[in-house]
Order: C-alpha cells, then structure tokens, then sequence
C-alpha cells in the first residue's frame, strides 16, 4: 500500500510549487541534448549561483524563487537547444546567453528579443509558444505534458492529474467497462496497423488466465520517426498508466516495455519513471488497494528492424532470434510465454489516460469518424520547422507542412511552397505523397485509398531536387538489410529488387527491368509472411505509379533528372552565369576544370568523376547536373 | 574458476540462469568484453544448458552484438531517411576515405576506429547526424566530419 494517496502527493506538490517566482525549463530531449542543452543547464545554475539568486531543482518543501528543471522533447528541434522562462520561449540558446537572460528576463521580467523565434518567412518575433505558428496551428493533447512537466519528477505528473485514471480504473470500474469504453473511443492502434485498441483488449480479456502480459512495443525502427522516443522522454509516466490501465483490462499482473537500444535516454527515463511509482506504491503489489499486482521490466532491443513486427518482439523478449510467426494464433490467444498478451505501441497507450479523462465521447469528436484522436509526426527532411508535431487526424498534407512545419525549403535552405515534390509517409512500409495528394486528409482510411499508409507517423519532405528512384532504392536498400531470412518472398525478393533498382540508377536498366522489377514488387506483396515483406514493396510500387516518368528518364534517356544518380550526372558549367572566379577549378579534386579568370570555365566529362565538389562550391549557381 | 569467465559469470548469476535472459545477458557481457568472443558464446551456452548455436543464432542476427572485436571509438552515421534526403551519403564517403575503410573493412587496421552505418538514431530534426563514441554531432557536413577525426587523431597522438 502506498504511504501517501495520489492525492495528497498532488496537494503536497502544489504546496510546496506555491514559492517558486520564477521557472526555468531547458529541453532535454535527445536533439536539444545533442546541440548543447546540458550545458545551458550547467550554465543557469552556475549564474544564478554567482549572483546568490535562490534556485533549486527540485520541489521540495523549502524551495523557493527559481525552479530550473528539464523537459522532455518540445518538437521543435530544428531550433533547440531550447529554453523558456515562465512563458517566454528562447531558442538558439547557449551557455554564454545565460547571464543575459538571468540578468534581463529573470531578475527584470524583460525579454532578449535576440534568442525569440523570428519567422523565417514573416520575419516576426515571437514571444511565447502560443504565438508560434508551429505550436498554435497543432493541437497536442498526447504531447500536451511533454515539454512543460519535468519527465524525471513524478510527482509533477500527478500533480498534473496523472494515475488519477489508473486509480479510478483500479478501484472503481470492471474490466468490462475499461474495455467498453476503449471501444467507444475509436482509438486505433498507432503503430500503423491501426487496429482497435479496445477490440484488442477485449479479445484479450475473455482469454482464460490467470497469467497474461502486456507489452509497450517501443522499437521504433522507422527510419524518420521519433514520436515515441520523444514521448517516452517527455512524459514517461503517461505510458505506465496506459499500460496499468490495459493491464487491469485484460488481466495481466506483468509488463514489458521493448525499447530499442538506439534509444539510452528513453530507456534511462523509462526506468526512472518506474522506479519512482514502485516507491509510491503506484506500481506493485496490492495496487490502489485493489488487491491487483502489476509490475514493468524494461527491455533494450539489439537492433532489429523486424522486431517491431509483434510476433517477432514477442519472440525477441523470450530470448530467441526475433523472426515473426505466421498469425493466427494472435498474441491475444497466444503470446508472450504462450501467454494471452497484449501488445500496444507507446503512442496508444499514451492516450489511454487522456480517452479515459475526457470521456470516450469527446475524444470522439476529435478527427474524422473513423479514425478519432490526434496523430503525432515526425516530420522531417527538406522543411523549415522539423521536428514533432501533433495533429487531430484528418488534417491534410498541405496543412502540416505548410501551416505547422514552415514550409518545403529549397537546397540552400530557403523556404519555397513550389519546391515541394513528394512526402513518404510511414517509412519504408509506406508510399509517397505527391502534390496531388496534397490536400488528402491524414487519417487511415483516406491514406489507404491512395495507396499509403499512416504508419507510425514518419512524415519525410522531399524537394524537387530528390531523385524518387534513389529513394526507393534507399528503402530497399533497408528492407533488404533488415529481412529477418525467414521467408523466402521477403529474403531473395528483396535482394533482388535491390538488384534491379541499382541496375537502374547505375545506367544498366531497360524496359525489361521496369517489368521485372513491378511483376516482383507485387509477388513479395501478397506472399511474404509478416508486414516487413508485405509492405516493403510499397515504396517501389507507389514511386513506379507517381514518378514513372523519372524511372522511364533513367531507363530510356539515362538521365537522373534530380542530378542524383552520380553514374548517369553529367556537369556542365553554364556560360552565362559563370564569373570566372576559379572557385571551382580549385575545388575540383581531378583537375577536369579549365578556364581564365574572369571568362566562363569548362569542364572536361572525360576527367570528371561526377564528385558534385564545383556545384557545391559555386556561389552563382552556374553548375548544371543532368540533362 | 577460470579468471577470464568471471565477468560473465557474475551476469550470468544476477539473470538467474534464464535462458530467456539471453539478449540482456549478451547485452551485459558485451559491455564488459566489447564484443562476443567465441569462448565465452560456449561458456554461456554451457551455463543456460542451451546449445552453442542458440546463442550464436541470437548474437549474429541483431544487428547490436559484434563477434569481432571493435575499434576504439566508434563513428556511428546515421543513414535514416532524414539523413539521407539531407545528403548522409557524403559523409559516410568523406569518412571512409579518410580511414581508408570500405563496405567490407569497417575497423581501422590501428584499431582506433570503427564506422557503423545506421538506421535513424531519431535525432532526424538535426540531420544529418554522426555520432563518436557518445557525442552526437548535427547538421554535419563531409568537411566537418573528416576535421571530427583529425581531432581524436591529434588527441591520441598527444596521449600517447
């Protein structure tokens, strides 16, 4: 039993809150870590140390003026390190701007207008979050937590209402109910399959125990996605309580959180989330005094793609090679140990807690009928504003990427609306987005009607100078690498597929290529055992539907018509936007270009190796690549 | 008890001989050793009464465990979707030059370096990423990535 009720720790935490002046909240998500934040951190307290201003870091009775505490990954990673005092938003920040913002902001309450987010575009400065197009035009309610809370104090999460659903699920609702109302809300499943999560749990219940697991399956292997890194980072807690609250659902008195091994922060924050609500009582024995048990172990993945597949994880966890088993038996009849299992992505069991605090009546009225709820995005590649963004399902292409994320940039790194060429959405399982689509609402249904998928929420931009059969080839390239060799469509049709699609972007591929390369695309679809051989066509295939005509430039003309390809790029210098600075003809690393000073220079295709050096070294622009 | 299996011995204990443990087992040793040598793969075998090639099975198909031995400081690029679009394939060149390494030949024959391509570190908003030993770098580019090595190479010269 816990010593102290929920409750009483949430009172005892807003108590203890009441004298803090002022807080100051420094990003300690993976990106802002690695730009420097923990040094910003290091910074603020030695400041305020050397001016004698009270701080601490943690809430504890006595503590009072200045909170400085991280947070969890605020999404806005393209601008990180980031730093807010009270609600003023710095970005950019580093360690030598600290003395100026404890002397200005903190001690004055003035701004440092130089470290607020100016728009790229507009130009405008923007004081607080809620000014920034990039949060005001999201709606984060899975996300809400992360980025304000300190993912590392529990305490702040109750404090914030959190296990207050667990609790009520614990002592005052049926499995039945929990069960029902999961139904009621439509979620589904935000892994990409997109199954009904209370449909799932409720197979899972009539199951006959006593032993059953539930799983959060955190191997986020997308390549281009990182929701569930940030949300285990940002607000760990959230996830315990979507998996006690499954737990009590279905069951089950163990649980197993398969983090990939990629992730040490998550798996560090996973850890001291649990730790702490073992030491409340929150997790354990006799929970709620409910006489229900229920622990967590955490688990580090060894770095396999496939074992984001359920069955392969499952397979994993028990200590075997992480190869996927034919379905049925599902791991709601047989899973874990041969255990009624079930197994969830981070994302839904993140929303659990928020569905049961609103009621699954209005987190139904959020997006479309069929796929209610808000989506998380890893939007990234070729975009101002990258970074995680959530959105009510249902919103379109167009929106995301325009409205929320800044807009397409171009190569130098301007933003340019028109400079859009196609998005690939959930990953290597998924298919391109093209300017066509850019209206589409993203939800399942719509998606799948255009031939993708949402998938776990991978959103990469690509500008038009990305070759799109370079970008299937890429994928393959992955796929291939991370078929697990069990099933024979999956193991040699990607291996040759890759084959095929090399000998195109490499000058060797004929029509006949194009046909091979479709026939077999389609035959590894419909025979392979698991989704990682299922889908890991769709890039091929959805690239071959929207871009035929660069495949056909490769094949027939052998040309790449992004430049991309280096086997078929040539170079030429154009005449009338060269000033004959000889920039160039020093970066060449071959001697291939000639030239006086001041008169427009060649480039000799005998000698070039097709490096790309001079046209990245030009400044005027005046190197071509291609036809 | 043979000195060399003590390390292993020890996690072997604290995971209670479960075989079901052998991925967090491997996961510990190979932070002792660096890598899975052969004869300690037979000694944990021997210890979890399973078969020499159930644990060879599990160490060769995730892609985490090396059955060779690794370079001193590990160059990790990222080669995830962000990162390509953003041109990682450049700095994975830049980087195989510089070290003379090839697809085949990841480690340096000084045993300084090894360079792991991998897939998507998920720091995609600050692409593309590299990261040696436990820093990650971002928005590198070939230049930067090359002037990184130069850098450990100086330090270990003065080191030694």
């Amino acid at each position: 039993m816990p010593n102290k009720s929920i409750e009483q720790i949430a009172n005892d935490y807003k108590e203890a809150y009441k004298n803090v002046t002022g807080r100051v909240t420094i990003c300690g998500g993976t990106g802002c870590m690695a730009g420097g934040s923990m040094k910003v951190y290091d910074a603020f307290q030695a400041e305020l140390e050397k001016r004698k201003i009270g701080y601490c870091l943690n809430i504890t009775k006595g503590c009072h003026e200045n909170y400085i505490s991280i947070s969890g990954c605020r999404g806005f990673c393209a601008a990180g390190p980031l730093v807010s005092v009270n609600d003023i938003f710095y970005t950019h920040v580093k360690p030598e701007d600290v003395p100026e913002i404890v002397e200005k902001t903190i001690l004055k309450g003035e701004v440092v207008d130089r470290l607020l987010y100016v728009d790229p575009s507009s130009k405008a400065h923007y004081k607080t979050t809620a000014e920034i197009p990039f949060y005001s035009k999201q709606e984060r309610i899975l996300l809400h937590d992360c980025g304000r809370i300190n993912p590392e104090d529990i305490n702040e999460y109750i404090a914030h209402g959190g296990y207050a659903q667990a609790k009520r699920a614990y002592t005052e609702m049926t499995d039945e109910q929990i069960c029902k109302e999961m139904i009621e809300s439509g979620l589904r499943g935000r892994g990409g399959g997109g199954f009904p999560t209370g449909k799932k749990w409720d197979f899972t219940r009539v199951e006959p125990g006593p032993k059953k697991y539930v799983i959060c399956n955190a191997d986020e292997g997308d390549p281009g996605a990182f929701m569930d890194r940030s949300v285990m980072e940002g607000n760990p807690n959230a996830v315990i309580e979507g998996m006690m609250i499954a737990a009590r659902a279905i069951g089950a008195d163990e649980g197993y959180v398969y983090v990939r091994m990629e992730y040490p922060l998550a798996v560090k924050r996973m850890r001291t989330a649990i730790k702490q609500a073992e030491e409340l009582g929150i997790l354990g024995e006799n929970i709620f005094g409910s006489g229900k048990n229920f622990k967590i172990n955490v688990m580090e993945g060894a770095g396999a793609f496939v074992c984001g597949e359920e069955t392969a994880l499952i397979a994993s966890v028990e200590g075997k090679r992480g190869m996927p088993k034919v379905k049925p038996p599902f791991p709601s009849q047989s899973g874990l140990f041969g255990k009624p299992t079930v197994i969830n992505n981070v994302e839904t069991l993140a929303t659990v807690a928020k569905i049961f605090e609103m009621g699954a009546k209005e987190f139904r009225k959020i997006g479309p009928e069929n796929s209610p709820g808000t989506k998380t995005f890893a939007v990234t590649g070729h975009v101002a504003n990258t970074g995680l963004v959530e959105v009510p399902m249902g919103t379109t292409l167009r929106q995301v990427i325009d409205e929320v994320a800044g807009g397409t940039t171009t190569s130098d790194g301007k933003v340019d609306k028109n400079a859009f060429k196609a998005a690939q959405i959930g990953g290597p399982s998924g298919g391109c987005l093209t300017k066509d689509h850019l209206d589409v609402p993203l939800d399942f249904d719509s998606l799948k009607g255009v031939g993708a998928m949402i998938g776990s929420g991978g959103l990469v931009v690509m500008n038009e100078n990305t070759c799109m059969v370079n970008v299937a080839r890429f994928f393959l390239e992955f796929t291939k690498r991370e078929s697990c060799g069990k099933c024979v469509p999956c193991r040699e049709g990607t291996d040759q597929m890759l084959t095929l699609l090399t000998d195109i972007v490499e000058g060797r591929g004929t029509m006949k290529t194009l046909e091979t390369l479709e026939e077999l695309a389609k035959a590894v679809q419909k025979s392979s055992l698991c989704a990682l051989g299922k889908t890991a066509p769709n890039p091929v295939l959805s690239t071959l539907k929207h871009f035929r005509e660069e495949y056909l430039a490769h094949v027939v003309e052998k040309r790449c018509p992004a430049g991309v390809c280096k086997a078929l790029a040539s170079y030429a210098i154009a005449a009338d936007k060269c000033k004959g600075c000889g920039m160039c003809k020093r970066a060449c690393p071959v001697g291939a270009i000639d030239g006086a000073v001041g008169k427009p220079h060649k480039i000799d295709p005998k000698k070039c190796i097709k490096c790309g050096s001079c046209k990245r070294t030009c400044k005027f622009g005046a190197v071509t690549v291609g036809a | 008890m043979n000195e060399r299996f003590a390390p292993t011995d020890k996690i072997l204990e604290e995971n209670g001989y479960d075989s079901s443990k052998l991925i967090p087992i491997l996961q510990q040793v190979q932070d002792v050793y660096h890598f899975l040598p052969e004869d300690i793969m037979r000694h944990i075998a021997d210890k979890l009464n399973i078969s020499p090639a159930k644990v060879f099975g599990v160490a060769t198909f995730f892609a985490h465990f090396a059955i060779t031995p690794k370079g001193k400081h590990i160059i990790k690029v990222c080669n995830g979707t962000a990162c390509h679009v953003k041109g990682s394939a450049g700095i994975i060149t830049a980087v195989k030059e510089k070290l003379k390494l090839t697809d085949t030949k990841v480690t340096t024959d000084d045993g300084l370096f090894t360079l792991e391509c991998v897939s998507c570190l998920g720091a995609c908003g600050l692409a593309p990423v590299m990261v040696i030993d436990e820093t990650v770098h971002g928005q590198v580019t070939p230049d930067q990535a090359k002037k990184f090595i130069d850098e450990i190479i100086a330090a270990e010269k003065q080191n030694a």
